[in-house]
């Protein structure tokens, strides 16, 4: 008989017992392991995601700040850029203006200068003509220039027509007092009859005439009444050409005077 | 030539003996306990773990993944006697790699005493699933006169389960002893590599087939609608 009943219930006990002895020494710790880990992962895993997605919130607030900061600090550089240009602009502008007014002062402080000593140097040159003049027409004036002379005035008397003539004609007869006829020199009777008759006749009046002598007309005759003149002397001759040439020294230094300026920038410059 | 290891007596007192299947039963039952306990004394719970608690991890999910494919919800409830039919059968078949070790499955006694466990175990779960009359009830269906088959179904297949074992691994044992009298070289090696494939392949078969048993059993029908129930309230 291949079946011993003894080993069969010996066997039956024996596979209960391994079963016991399997259950408390593999089984379950084994198990318990397995559970104990799948757990810890579990529990890593989530928590590891808890942090990558704090991770992810920290590092997108980074960024936002990021980019907000960057953002201000480029405006903050062009704000300070624009603000340095304007004022590096102020600063050219004071100097150049500064430079300018000192540079203008300068010019006409020179101008100036330059422009006094042209008239004092004309002025005195003029003064030194005249003089001259003055004195050699005085030394040469005579009785007998003075004759002629009258003759030259009365011929200009009645040569008078025009405007003038009735500007003298009306001073003439709203006067108070008596006409004046200025000379260099005491004119002799005759003279101051051909005087008195060509104002009469140029006037065609009986115009009373008082005859003075005046040193300042340096040779010449003058009519003067109620601020209306009438004269041929040298002494007019010579304050018309004095004129003359104070207008024109007086034109000169301005037309020079202002290509200098150009000049002077130009030097300045360079 | 022995047919068992029964054969085999070392001591023997009135009806109690001493044979060599219990010897080696006892052998392979501490080599299992006894590494088992080894290697979980120092289990870790870490991701850091020995080779050893590796192995024995991969085992005994293998195990638990199994039972649940075959259609029982609960795997860990039924891994204690299932794990053990198998790795019982397994580490003894592995073990014939050893000189001079006879498998205790090469014991009929053996392996009937494990289908007989089966045999009780089977309506043991099946009773505490479903309740003893709906258990009971079961062996009527789908008729009452299949009763009597269902019975006959039972025992045999239970026969049929010692049977098979046994005759595998005698016959593995067997064809090693004949053919180590014939051809004594290379041949005999060739036959116990196969010997272990035949092994393992048996203890698969048993423990799968005792768990397909179980999770028959066990499954709770769906209680067909009675025309007569209906008009309770």
């Amino acid at each position: 008989m291949l079946i011993d009943w003894f080993t069969v219930a010996a066997q039956v006990i024996n596979f209960l017992i391994l079963v016991w002895l399997l259950k408390r020494f593999l089984y379950q710790p084994i198990l318990r392991a397995i559970d104990a880990r799948e757990q810890r992962i579990a529990s890593a895993l989530a928590d590891a995601d808890a942090k990558n997605a704090e991770a992810q919130k920290e590092r997108d607030e980074f960024r936002l700040k990021n980019e907000a900061f960057d953002q201000q600090r480029a405006a903050l550089l062009s704000k300070a850029t624009d603000e340095a240009k304007a004022e590096r602009q102020r600063l050219l502008d004071e100097a150049r203006q500064a430079a300018d007014a000192l540079r203008a002062k300068r010019m006409q402080t020179l101008s100036n200068d330059a422009h006094n000593l042209n008239q004092a140097i004309s002025r005195r040159t003029q003064q030194e003509v005249f003089a001259i003049a003055r004195k050699v027409l005085s030394d040469l004036a005579t009785t007998g220039l003075e004759e002629r002379m009258g003759g030259v005035f009365t011929r200009r008397l009645r040569e008078l027509d025009g405007q003038l003539k009735e500007d003298f004609a009306k001073a003439l007869k709203t006067a108070s007092g008596p006409a004046r006829v200025i000379s260099a020199f005491d004119l002799p009777a005759a003279q101051r009859a051909e005087i008195q008759n060509a104002v009469n006749e140029t006037f065609s009046a009986e115009i009373h005439v008082q005859f003075e002598t005046s040193p300042d007309l340096v040779s010449g005759i003058e009519l003067s009444t109620n601020g209306q003149k009438m004269a041929w002397s040298i002494a007019d001759y010579l304050t018309s050409l004095e004129k003359g040439v104070d207008e024109l020294l007086k034109a000169r230094p301005e037309a020079k005077a202002e290509p200098k300026p150009e000049q002077g920038t130009h030097e300045q410059g360079t | 030539m022995r047919l068992s290891p029964d054969e085999m007596i070392f001591w023997e007192y009135g009806f109690l003996k001493l044979n060599a299947t219990i010897v080696f039963t006892w052998g392979v039952m501490l080599v299992l306990a006894l590494g088992s306990k080894l290697i979980t004394r120092r289990l870790s719970m870490e991701l850091e773990r020995s080779r050893w608690q590796n192995l024995l991890e991969i085992v005994v999910t293998a195990i638990e993944k199994q039972i649940e494919e075959v259609g029982l919800s609960q795997p860990r409830k039924y891994l204690g006697f299932l794990g053990t039919l198998f790795l019982f059968v397994a580490t003894a078949a592995l073990c014939t790699v050893i000189p001079g070790y006879q498998p205790p499955t090469g014991s009929l006694s053996t392996t009937a005493a494990l289908a007989l466990c089966v045999f009780v175990a089977v309506p043991l779960f099946g009773m505490e699933q479903q309740g003893l009359g709906a258990y009971l009830a079961s062996y009527t269906k789908p008729t009452f006169i299949m009763l009597p088959f269902n019975i006959i179904s039972e025992i045999s297949r239970t026969l049929a389960l010692a049977i098979r074992l046994f005759g595998n691994m005698m016959s593995g044992a067997m064809i090693i002893g004949i053919l180590l009298s014939i051809t004594p070289f290379i041949f005999p090696i060739v036959m116990t590599v196969l010997g272990l494939l035949t092994g393992m392949v048996q203890a698969y078969i048993f423990f799968i087939l005792a768990t397909v048993y179980i999770a028959a059993a066990t499954r709770v029908r769906t209680p067909e609608p009675e025309p007569d129930a209906e008009p309770n309230p």
